[in-house]
């Protein structure tokens, strides 16, 4: 019993360190297959544009999972959002258009919070029924890409300073808050005791249904702010721009590419933004040498069940 | 540094006249219960005499429906345990209510994370818990430590630390020795010390007579939902408790053991056999014995276990009439185990109690049905009705339906793991029977129990374990001072 048992942590890196170690790899690997091709000032800013906006529904997914949930509407919610953003800046009122965008994600993402805790549906079919009344309120009332945004918000989507777009730093920013929120605030600490057992966290007096609702409206509005982006980068809102990207699958891929626990409790947001990137940088990898779009899905799918199979064995040792 | 004047006789705590129903079923009426600082009161009684539901009233969990708890001399309410625990009650459940993957010192601040300039303050959560674990003179471990890295002892200790940060005057330790090796029980009558030396007023749960006599002051025994009594516990005897919690005098725990005549034939014969864990096992069971196995903790009992039942195997050796590979072929041999946990490997808690109780018989598509309402009669399931979920029931009768899984293939050799860990005492007075019962049908048995006077009682010889081998064998009704000689002996230098 005297062994002292900080020490075996030490041993062997923990899967956001393994995450970020494989991105390094793959950036190795391009470099040297592609030369200066791949390392091009086009090529990065291209992969952080292209990464910012999943990058952001993923964080958002990070913290519902980590609670022990998971949000499956991400997707149809960042449709809804680009259009209601678009339609409302249309009249020339952006400042509204966002306010009503992350109002409406709030209350979406507070509806699924309550649908789960309080009348206790499983957070998979909450949200997928979500998804199914949203998509069906989108297809009803547009069949293709309606409003407008202002050159204005468009820089959103296309500026950079210097080597880092906008839409990057807007990423790095709800990343940092996030991270800060996990790590430094009462929330966060009661996010990971939730996640890891209720129960244990209910009998420990943490308001657990409190927390679950909450980690659902930061969710919901991280999808809201991504509807944001993507409205801003095509001008216009689309009822299909979030299914189309996959955002709901491909969030939840991220964030367990990232070392995050499917089951909660375990993880943060630093493996999810190193996913993301991962997923960034192999399709950047795979446009440079111009691999079949099917094989690409092959490698996608095999890599993010290997680094699971990985972040299992090691825990088991 | 006691601060207690023993002549005061505060009650910290008093419940008076707590009544609680679940679904129309009444579990507690009327219930009184008082505690004193700097004291221990055990709380004593048969699974379902509503113990766990009056702590839990208590600890805020369960609203009681009537019934007034007063603090210190003044009324509270609970809500939430939140409340319960502002109000200085704090809870150490049996299955321990920590988190694997947090540290130390954040499951001891879980839910109250100190603040500073509204962060949590990291610094100020390890400076008390390390403080607190000095305290108790825990030094094994440090507050950054993962929780999932520490033993079970290890983190009953956190718990206490937990409640001794809350300020706690009233602890309530519900069962903590029932997952502890003996040299960590000791720790733990330690550790109670030390907090009646604070003052605390602690409620103990417990099913082990001899705790409840080296611990307590006062004692009460609730039966059906009502306090039987509440004594001193030095006025009263072991029988007369015992007596009080099942209403009637056990004549004798334990059922006649089997004559010469009754043992048969060798059902399973195991020579030099051994794997990672354990070395060189020579072992025979005969028809209509029982074969008891005593050990440490850590000297390989389970692992004899699951090495029998094929499923951690022996790697060599030889074994009639066959050494299992896996758990099917062991099964298909007719050996069959009832674990040490049987909620984790013995039954599928959601499902019924008759899909338990056809389990075995369906994966290795031997055994009827049919039977299934007969077996549950026969292990005297009460009350028997097959479409239970498994999980609602209690220890005594989830274990009993464990057996009739287990009775639907009718096994030639049973393994018994801890047959009553978590039992109460009437129940466990019909387990025993019921194991004694398939020995005399024919059955070979190994029992392997960490509590000696049921391995006393029940074994018709005893084996002793110790560093993965069998260091010996003693006669029936040999005594525990004998078993533990070998068992804990030192190897010969």
């Amino acid at each position: 019993m005297s062994e002292k048992v900080g020490g075996r942590l030490s041993l062997g890196f923990r899967p956001a360190q393994v995450v970020f170690l494989a991105l390094l790899a793959v950036v190795a690997i391009g470099a040297i297959v592609g030369g200066g091709e791949f390392l091009t000032l086009e090529t990065v800013v291209g992969i952080q544009q292209r990464s910012a906006a999943l990058g952001i529904v993923a964080v958002g997914q990070t913290l519902a999972i980590l609670a022990g949930s998971l949000d499956l509407s991400v997707a149809v919610l960042i449709s809804l959002t680009s259009l209601v953003a678009a339609e409302i800046m249309q009249t020339g009122d952006v400042a509204g258009g966002i306010a009503a965008a992350l109002a409406v994600s709030a209350v979406v993402g507070l509806v699924n919070g309550v649908v789960i805790t309080k009348l206790k549906v499983h957070a998979f079919i909450a949200t997928l029924g979500m998804t199914l009344v949203i998509k069906g309120v989108l297809d009803h009332l547009y069949d293709g890409p309606a409003g407008r945004v202002p050159d204005s918000f468009q820089h959103l989507g296309y500026d950079r300073i210097g080597p880092i777009p906008v839409s990057a730093m807007l990423w790095a920013c709800v990343a940092l808050a996030c991270w800060f929120v996990l790590t430094r605030t009462r929330m966060g600490y009661q996010v990971y005791a939730v996640g890891g057992d209720v129960e244990v966290a209910r009998l420990s007096g943490v308001r657990t249904d409190r927390v679950v609702i909450v980690t659902h409206v930061l969710c919901s509005l991280c999808a809201g702010i991504a509807g944001l982006l993507l409205a801003s980068r095509l001008g216009a809102g689309a009822p299909t721009v979030g299914t189309d990207g996959g955002y709901d699958l491909e969030s939840i891929a991220a964030v367990v590419l990232g070392g995050t626990a499917l089951a909660g409790g375990k993880g943060g947001v630093g493996g999810t933004v190193g996913g993301v990137l991962l997923l960034a940088v192999l399709d950047s990898l795979f446009n440079l040498l111009e691999v079949d779009s099917f094989f690409k899905d092959v490698v996608r799918g095999v890599v993010i069940v290997a680094a699971v199979v990985i972040y299992v064995r090691r825990r088991k040792s | 540094m006691s601060t207690i004047d023993v002549s005061l006789e505060v009650a910290v705590l008093s419940m008076r006249r707590i009544g609680k129903s679940f679904l129309g079923v009444r579990v507690l009426s009327d219930v009184d219960l008082d505690a004193q600082a700097g004291e221990v009161h055990a709380v004593v009684g048969e699974n379902g005499a509503g113990k766990s539901t009056l702590m839990k009233i208590l600890a805020g969990v369960h609203a009681p429906d009537s019934g007034t708890i007063s603090i210190a001399g003044s009324p509270v309410t609970f809500r939430h345990p939140l409340d319960a625990q502002r109000a200085g009650v704090a809870i150490i459940y049996q299955e321990l209510t920590l988190l694997p993957e947090r540290s130390v010192a954040e499951n001891v601040f879980l839910g109250r994370e100190p603040l500073r300039r509204g962060l949590v303050d990291r610094a100020a959560m390890e400076r008390e818990t390390s403080r607190l674990l000095l305290e108790l003179g825990e030094s094994s471990f440090g507050a950054r430590d993962l929780v999932g890295r520490l033993s079970v002892a290890q983190q009953q200790v956190v718990e206490i630390v937990k409640a001794l940060s809350v300020d706690a005057r009233i602890i309530v330790m519900d069962e903590p020795t029932a997952s502890l090796a003996e040299h960590e029980v000791e720790l733990l009558y330690d550790l109670v010390r030390r907090l009646r030396e604070r003052g605390v007023a602690i409620l103990y749960i417990s099913h082990r007579m001899r705790e409840i006599f080296d611990l307590s002051q006062q004692v009460t025994v609730l039966k059906d939902g009502v306090r039987v009594a509440t004594r001193a516990t030095a006025e009263v005897t072991q029988g007369e408790l015992v007596s009080l919690m099942v209403g009637r005098e056990l004549s004798h725990y334990y059922p006649p053991r089997a004559g010469p005549e009754e043992t048969g034939e060798v059902l399973l014969s195991i020579r030099g056999c051994g794997n990672a864990k354990l070395r060189d096992i020579d072992l025979e069971l005969r028809a209509g014995e029982i074969t008891g196995v005593a050990g440490l903790q850590g000297s390989g009992r389970t692992e004899l276990a699951k090495a029998v039942f094929g499923a951690e195997p022996f790697t060599h050796g030889e074994m009639t009439p066959l050494r299992p590979r896996s758990v099917r072929e062991a099964i298909a041999a007719g050996i069959g185990l009832v674990t040490e946990d049987r909620k984790a490997e013995g039954l599928a808690l959601r499902q019924s109690v008759g899909d338990n109780a056809l389990l075995v018989a369906r994966a290795v598509r031997r055994g009827a049905a049919a039977r299934v309402r007969e077996l549950l009669d026969r292990v005297r399931l009460a009350p028997p009705d097959p479409d239970r979920e498994v999980r609602y029931l209690s220890g005594g009768n989830q274990q009993k339906v464990v057996l009739a899984k287990w009775m639907t293939v009718s096994p030639k050799v049973l393994i018994f793991d801890e047959p009553t860990r978590g039992v109460d005492v009437g129940a466990k007075a019909a387990i025993h029977e019921l194991v004694r019962e398939l020995a005399r049908e024919g059955m070979a048995v190994l029992m392997i129990s960490s509590e000696l006077p049921e391995l006393i009682g029940m074994s018709d010889r005893i084996l002793v374990l110790r560093e993965g081998r069998l260091v010996g064998e003693l006669p029936a009704g040999s005594s525990e001072e004998a078993i533990m000689h070998l068992a804990a002996a030192e190897e010969a230098a």
